[in-house]
């Protein structure tokens, strides 16, 4: 699968990304040629065979529904980029 | 005093020939001295290290020491550790101060084990040779033009130019046992699930795993020991009783089944690494132990399947870094998908990137089928081959890594290159195996590693494998020339 400009744009704008227009051509390249590299795998052989999420099919471990965290909104906070009155700020969403 | 091993310096701690605090300058002025030619450590803890060297000086003083107290260590920036800068290599985290510790830093905390700071890696963890961190590329002591490997590249180094005695790494793919082949020391990736990942930065949360990365399997076991165990914090934890590894280091090996898969040794291995190897191969045969070869037949499925089963996860996981809560926030966002899309773009390297696009267009609709599905599907048919193998034999040997450490700059410019340095350690991952690799002789000056890997929660009978080669071999206790 060969991507191309277009297709890399709409990719990063998906995963919120921004990349400069100069370096669009290059991640066109890198970005097809791994999507050929993985499509090796259709050659393999898969029908039938249930796919492994878990090495150990393992599954989610339950807890009691109880209380285990204390409260430490202002440690959390201390380290992020802007907040106030204990919320965390950003551009103005709703005009 | 540096080129002694863990098991030595805790001996002499506890005799009283040096202090913890003695043992811990002795490291951080390693550091100083050598560190600007290698860029292994990102954040070295000066003040907090000797704070904590003294604090175990008091523990052996009254008796309450363990095997780890006052041995100092290097500890892979991806684990977080409260109060000291966490930066993951990346300059997304270049301002973060993580507010908590990990489990695996709290558990070495506890045991009196000195932290000498925080060491260089691929940026979140991605990457083959350590020359994707923000923090610029790590170099190899054995030889200052070529990689380290990675993605725990610094640790490696580190521990190779003996800047600490041991080290932390993480291991997604490979990023424990190949820069640890790549810079000649051992290192250990456990069973998935055997350590916390609490507190471990997530990159691909099925594949990724801490372990150690050390001078010696005896080193690694006394480690493993303090980390390794249950913890309700990681969902994926496993609850099951941790071995007694360094007791079970001494059991011989006559008998022990010994697989050589055919396709570790076929097209892509450079011909003198495979020489090195057979020629390890042979050590375990005089200790009494039988070789067979085995086959993995879906071996060239491992590298295409991580390829879309690692992007998918880390795509997914590194949506959280969003310049809102911590890390980098671009300067005057216009709104708020302007502050996503700058901060995550200013904030992310390119190797991050193309995971993120990689991982995102593979889970986009009308694609997920077609890749993650296949990939994990390919999964278990690589899980079914080693499961078929180990039925077998006791543990697969073979080369870590297809070649000796490359120059800097060689694989940088085409990505897929890069990722097939990895082609005989991340099939272990998707199987969710313990692996190790151990030195195992050299090419042209610079080491080759033997990947030994075993059945699930088998880390016991692989350090005592690896240990008992350690006893009849010299090469893990080589050190570069200008490190000495």
């Amino acid at each position: 699968m060969a991507l191309d400009p277009s297709e890399v744009r709409k990719i990063a704008h998906l995963a919120r990304l921004g990349i400069d227009e100069q370096d669009i051509p290059a991640y066109a390249r890198n970005l097809s040629d791994i999507l050929a590299f993985v499509e090796q795998l259709n050659a393999a052989d898969t029908s039938d065979i249930a796919p492994l999420a878990h090495p150990l099919d393992a599954t989610q471990r339950l807890r009691s529904d109880a209380v285990t965290e204390v409260d430490q909104r202002d440690h959390f906070q201390s380290i992020a980029p802007q907040v106030e009155a204990g919320l965390y700020l950003v551009p103005k969403v709703i005009e | 005093m540096h080129t002694k091993t863990i098991v030595e310096l805790g001996a002499g701690l506890r005799a009283g020939e040096f202090s913890s605090e003695e043992l811990t300058r002795r490291f951080l002025d390693r550091i100083k001295h050598h560190d600007r030619r290698l860029n292994s450590f990102v954040t070295v803890t000066e003040a907090a290290a000797l704070e904590q060297a003294r604090a175990a000086d008091r523990r052996l003083a009254s008796g309450d020491a363990g095997p780890l107290t006052g041995i100092p260590f290097a500890h892979k920036d991806i684990f977080c550790t409260e109060g000291v800068k966490t930066s993951c290599g990346s300059r997304m985290l270049d301002n973060f101060t993580a507010p908590y510790d990990a489990t695996v830093t709290a558990r070495l905390k506890e045991a009196g084990a000195v932290m000498l700071g925080k060491t260089n890696m691929d940026e979140f963890a991605m990457g083959s040779s350590n020359e994707t961190s923000y923090y610029g590329p790590v170099r190899n002591p054995w030889n200052t033009d070529a990689v380290p490997g990675g993605s725990s590249g610094g640790s490696a180094a580190a521990v190779a130019a003996r800047l600490a005695p041991a080290a932390t790494g993480t291991d997604t793919g490979g990023s424990i046992r190949q820069p640890a082949a790549l810079c000649g020391i051992t290192g250990i990736k456990p069973t998935y699930g055997r350590v916390s990942r609490y507190g471990m930065i997530a990159f691909a949360s099925s594949l990724d795993q801490g372990g150690v990365m050390a001078g010696t399997a005896q080193d690694c076991a006394m480690l493993l020991e303090a980390m390794a165990g249950f913890d309700e914090r990681d969902s994926t934890s496993v609850d099951r009783p941790v071995d007694d590894y360094p007791a079970a280091l001494d059991q011989p090996l006559k008998g022990l089944k010994i697989g050589l898969p055919r396709e570790y040794f076929g097209e892509g291995l450079e011909l003198a690494v495979g020489e090195a190897v057979e020629a390890a191969i042979e050590e375990f045969r005089k200790l009494g132990a039988e070789v067979r070869d085995i086959s993995l037949p879906n071996t060239h499925l491992a590298v295409p399947t991580y390829y879309v089963v690692a992007p998918a996860e880390c795509s997914s996981n590194l949506s959280r870094f969003d310049g809102v809560r911590f890390g980098y926030r671009c300067e005057n966002p216009a709104d708020l998908t302007d502050l996503y899309v700058r901060s995550r773009g200013e904030g992310f390297g390119p190797e991050v990137k193309r995971r993120i696009m990689v991982g995102t267009y593979a889970l986009s609709a009308g694609y997920y089928d077609a890749y993650y599905l296949k990939a994990q599907q390919a999964r278990r048919l690589i899980r079914d081959d080693f499961q078929r193998a180990l039925g077998e034999v006791d543990v697969i040997m073979g080369p870590t890594s297809p070649t000796v450490a490359f120059r800097l700059g060689e694989k940088t410019d085409d990505p897929v290159t890069m990722y097939l340095s990895d082609i005989y350690t991340i099939a272990v991952n998707l199987a969710g195996l313990p692996g190790m690799s151990v030195p195992a002789g050299f090419v042209e000056g610079l080491p080759v590693g033997l990947q030994i890997i075993g059945n699930y929660f088998s880390e016991a009978r692989l350090l005592n494998v690896a240990h008992q080669y350690q006893q009849v071999t010299d090469w893990h206790r080589r050190v570069p020339e200008d490190f000495v």
